[in-house]
């Protein structure tokens, strides 16, 4: 049973410049308790996945596609009923709790003020609950008196996740939660949504750009590049065997110590991610691609199969059709 | 413990800062001023008075000791509102004296004026903030920056022009009608005279103010705790009221406070417009005539006044948020 | 992703190379151009910007004309047997004043005289501003927190009772009335330099540049001031904006030059010999309206520029 389809998600952005294509064609789905992750550089459009969920994203925002939560159909929810599936249904644990935290509130009270927007406890069953919630991410409850800044970058992540699980939800989303973290920090705040979601039997979409940490926390691995998904299959098959060139290129900037395809020289990509509206022709991931031939400049790849569970956006994969029946 | 030593710490840069001033106000008013004060007055008040009395006032008044010990003589005058005599305009008077009678009158007409144009400046700044580039906003946005370009003189003339020249709604100018009147009739007769000065004031300054908050409250639209509160499924209106609106108050707390220099500044020449009879007009007079001694009381009490305005700013920053209070 | 500080300049991008017969100084003129022509391009499409440079062309070129022109109807030797305090008519279009001359003239004339004073005044208030926020921004803390002590004193100084003063003292000549303005306006200027080089003080390419042995100088001239020009151009449309308003109130007070009568000095006169009472509503109108509208011309360009300037507003 999935909790989160997602079929063919297009989002497009309306700026004075035009329009700007940040997910142009994305299907997924996440079945309870289990952990997707998303990968993908900067722009690629997965943070915009996690606003369009929600629906978060300003008025002008062009959302299309298919987006089921627990079988309803978000785009088509009334204001009342998308403010009570807010938090219930899906929750977000932003990056940068730099600034995700109102300075001038009580953590309590924030945590607090999840809880009884959706009505689900009176003020003090609210304040116990928000004292539970915290110490289950490893903080004391006398904490919740606390203001933002009197905590560390590591403990106010650990707020994020509390009031994330304030109302329960099925999915939690989880963009960029460990980016702006030190490294020791990182470890620690992995470890504990790791556990938390394996408690709990939450459904998790894990989005970053650091692919080491996907391999660890997911079940299941989609790569994103330039507004779709490339290639999807299970987390460590698609990080130790990639079959589309950019997955491969994005593992190998995370070496991993005695993995023997990294042994020489540490291999970065060159270029820079296309700019969404002057998307290159044919496959998007050409120019920058040491395996691409002239039809990639032509054929726009879909998602084919290229090996058990495993399905690419390449010409290369084993179950890319013949390329005479592809140009046209 | 964080407000004290936070308040603790800016009653110092208070403190400082008057230092300063005043010693700027010595160099001014003793050393490098023109002419000789003891004479002047002399000539004004009409005594004869040979060189021996001359020197005897001079004495008395503390001109004739060495500068560094003046400097110090001086900043305990000034402290202690002790400004001297007027030297031309009202030769008799001690300056402090002149000065009470028309502190008050100034005072209500400035504290009231500033009051009204931050509330209304603050309400619709939140308004126009949060439905930007409505109906409301894009009319506040055009009037605000008429109104910014206006001298505040040229407004207050406006006024006289439509509502008390032509309309004869209000009196053209003073405090209060020439037959004193008694009782309730006295203070409605006030409010009739101060009404339009008190516009002039209120409408010069609530354009800036609406900016301010307008634009501290697109800022903080633009954080991330705004969209996390609307994904827990919090309503719009208590996005504004409980997240957005209190943290942009800081910001605009602290702009609001550098505008008060300004605000003495207009009322000045909005005093002279109106007749007004307050420290203003006071300071007009006594340029006109060069009086230095009355000068140098509305240069004091002026600075003195807009510092204790910034430092109730920084009280209600202080107030308002935590990351002070709670260092 | 908000990792950025409060106000930004944008770096100086890096120029495309075009093929090298050209010298040094050739491309930087070449990119100079080309970031000059993007900023008209983006200025182009601000409606506010657009009407603000029409008003302010329109007075520039009424300041110009004063200089050759307009001289026979200001004359006094030439006795008017023009009407006296008259309303605007076809030979007088915006009246006459209490002697007769023209106000159209009196406007003409001071259009040239507010706007020169306005101009010069804001520019020794953007040199100090600059020079002492950059000194404070970049030097040693004890530099820095001296300056900006005495940057907060005028900063909360009403700056019209300090600018009385003055001039009570110096006199009431043309340039001392600019310099007065200029020195009583240069701390905001100080303040919004100061935190700029703050923040281009933290970036890597500065710290480079010094581990290459670069001179305080060096950095400063060529890497910190290219980035701070936008931001202080946008602020000194700005502050002209608010010269020309502190002249008009000083000149209203009766601290202009007489013999150099700006807007303000005209409606002071105006002011004085009862044009309110007497409902010679021209006589104070036509400078008024001039003040409005140049200030609101500065005002706008200003606001458009600093929208292009700040990255923080142009996300709004």
């Amino acid at each position: 049973m999935s909790v989160l389809n997602v079929e063919d998600l297009r989002v497009t952005y309306t700026t004075k410049g035009g329009d700007v294509p940040a997910v142009r064609g994305v299907s997924f789905s996440i079945d309870r308790g289990e952990v997707l992750g998303l990968a993908g550089e900067s722009g690629c459009g997965k943070s915009t996945i996690a606003g369009a969920i929600l629906r978060l994203h300003s008025p002008g925002t062009k959302i299309e596609g298919t987006l089921e939560l627990e079988g309803e159909d978000i785009l088509a929810l009334t204001p009342g009923r998308l403010r009570a599936v807010r938090w219930t249904g899906a929750s977000i644990i932003f990056q940068g709790a730099l600034h995700a935290l109102n300075p001038v509130q009580k953590i309590g009270d924030q945590i607090e003020e999840a809880i009884q927007v959706h009505g689900m406890a009176t003020q003090k069953e609210a304040a116990v609950r928000a004292g539970a919630l915290l110490e289950q991410v490893g903080l004391p409850p006398r904490r919740k008196d606390d203001y933002p800044h009197e905590l560390s970058g590591g403990q106010k992540q650990r707020v994020m996740i509390a009031m994330a699980l304030a109302c329960s939800p099925t999915l939690v989303i989880a963009d960029e939660p460990t980016t702006a973290l030190d490294v020791m920090v990182q470890a620690q705040v992995l470890t504990l949504l790791r556990s938390l979601q394996h408690d709990l039997g939450l459904a998790m979409l894990f989005i970053t750009h650091d692919l080491s940490v996907l391999v660890d926390v997911s079940d299941r691995l989609a790569i994103m590049y330039a507004g779709k998904i490339v290639e999807e299959g299970k987390a460590s098959e698609v990080f130790h065997a990639p079959q589309h060139p950019y997955t491969a290129a994005l593992a190998a900037a995370f070496p991993e110590i005695g993995d023997a395809r990294f042994r020489h020289k540490p291999t970065g990509l060159g270029g820079d991610p296309p700019d969404p509206q002057q998307i290159p022709s044919g496959c998007p991931f050409h120019p920058r691609c040491d395996r691409a031939i002239d039809a990639c400049k032509t054929v726009v790849p879909e998602l084919w199969d290229a090996g058990s569970d495993r399905r690419a956006a390449c010409v290369h994969v084993a179950g890319a059709p013949s390329l005479e029946s592809v140009i046209s | 413990m964080g407000t004290a030593k936070y308040l603790l710490g800016k009653l110092g840069q208070l403190f400082i800062t008057l230092i300063l001033v005043l010693s700027l106000a010595f160099l001014l008013f003793r050393v490098w001023q023109p002419g000789d004060p003891v004479a002047t007055w002399a000539k004004a008040s009409g005594a004869k008075l040979n060189a021996e009395q001359l020197d005897q006032i001079r004495h008395e008044w503390g001109l004739d000791v060495p500068l560094p010990r003046q400097y110090v003589s001086y900043m305990g005058q000034m402290l202690t509102f002790n400004f001297g005599t007027s030297t031309i305009l009202n030769p008799q008077e001690s300056v402090s004296s002149m000065f009470w009678s028309r502190m008050a009158k100034s005072a209500i007409l400035i504290v009231t004026s500033t009051f009204a144009a931050i509330a209304i400046g603050v309400l619709l700044g939140i308004y126009g903030g949060w439905k930007r580039q409505g109906k409301v906003d894009q009319a506040s946005m055009s009037s605000s920056m008429i109104l910014y370009a206006m001298p505040e003189f040229v407004l207050g003339m406006i006024f006289i022009l439509i509502f008390a020249a032509t309309l004869h709604w209000f009196p053209v100018s003073l405090y209060e009608s020439p037959i004193p009147k008694t009782g309730l009739s006295h203070w409605t007769d006030v409010i009739n005279h101060m009404a339009l000065p008190w516009l002039t004031l209120t409408l010069a300054y609530v354009g800036e103010f609406y900016l301010v908050m307008r634009s501290s409250l697109l800022d903080v639209l633009g954080e991330e705790y705004i969209a996390l509160a609307r994904a827990k499924g919090v309503r719009e209106k208590y996005v504004l009221r409980k997240h957005a609106v209190p943290n942009a108050l800081l910001p605009t707390i602290t702009l609001v406070a550098l505008s008060f220099g300004f605000i003495l500044s207009g009322v000045i020449t909005v005093e002279l417009v109106f007749s007004y009879p307050g420290v203003g007009k006071l300071s007009v007079d006594a340029l006109r005539q060069r009086d230095f001694a009355v000068l140098q009381a509305t240069f004091v009490i002026s600075v003195i006044a807009v510092l204790l305005a910034n430092f109730i700013a920084d009280l209600t920053y202080a107030y308002l948020d935590p990351r002070v209070r709670r260092a | 992703m908000k990792t950025e500080p409060a106000i930004t300049a944008p770096e100086v991008q890096a120029p495309v190379l075009p093929p090298t017969k050209l010298t040094p100084r050739q491309l930087r003129r070449a990119r100079h151009r080309r970031t000059l022509g993007r900023f008209w391009q983006q200025f182009r499409q601000s409606k506010m910007g657009m009407i603000g440079l029409a008003i302010l062309i329109f007075y520039a070129g009424v300041a110009i004309f004063s200089i050759f022109a307009n001289k026979g109807a200001l004359d006094p030797t030439i006795t008017t047997n023009g009407p006296r305090l008259a309303g605007p008519s076809l030979h007088y279009p915006l009246g006459t004043q209490i002697d007769g001359i023209s106000v159209l003239s009196l406007t003409i004339e001071g259009a040239r005289i507010s706007l020169f004073v306005g101009l010069s005044a804001a520019l020794i208030s953007m040199l100090l501003g600059t020079l002492i926020g950059m000194w404070a921004g970049y030097k040693s803390s004890v530099h820095d927190a001296i300056l900006m002590r005495i940057t907060d004193v005028f900063l909360v100084l009403p700056w019209l009772a300090l600018a009385i003063v003055l001039a009570a003292m110096f006199g009431q000549n043309f340039w001392i009335i600019i310099i007065i303005i200029g020195l009583t306006s240069w701390a905001g200027t100080a303040r919004l330099v100061r935190a700029q080089v703050l923040s281009v003080k933290e970036r890597t390419y500065i710290e480079r540049s010094r581990a290459l042995g670069a001179s305080d100088a060096h950095v400063v001239l060529k890497h910190i001031t290219p980035n701070l020009m936008p931001i202080i151009f946008a602020n000194t449309i700005l502050t002209i904006a608010i010269a020309i308003l502190s002249e008009s109130q000083l000149s209203f007070l009766g601290l202009g030059d007489p013999n150099a009568k700006s807007w303000g000095t005209l409606i002071e006169e105006a002011f004085n010999h009862g044009a309110l009472t007497l409902h010679a509503w021209w006589w104070l109108m036509a400078p008024s309206i001039s003040i409005v509208l140049v200030v609101l011309g500065f005002t706008m360009v200003g606001f458009a520029m600093d929208e292009i300037v700040n990255p923080r507003i142009r996300e709004r």
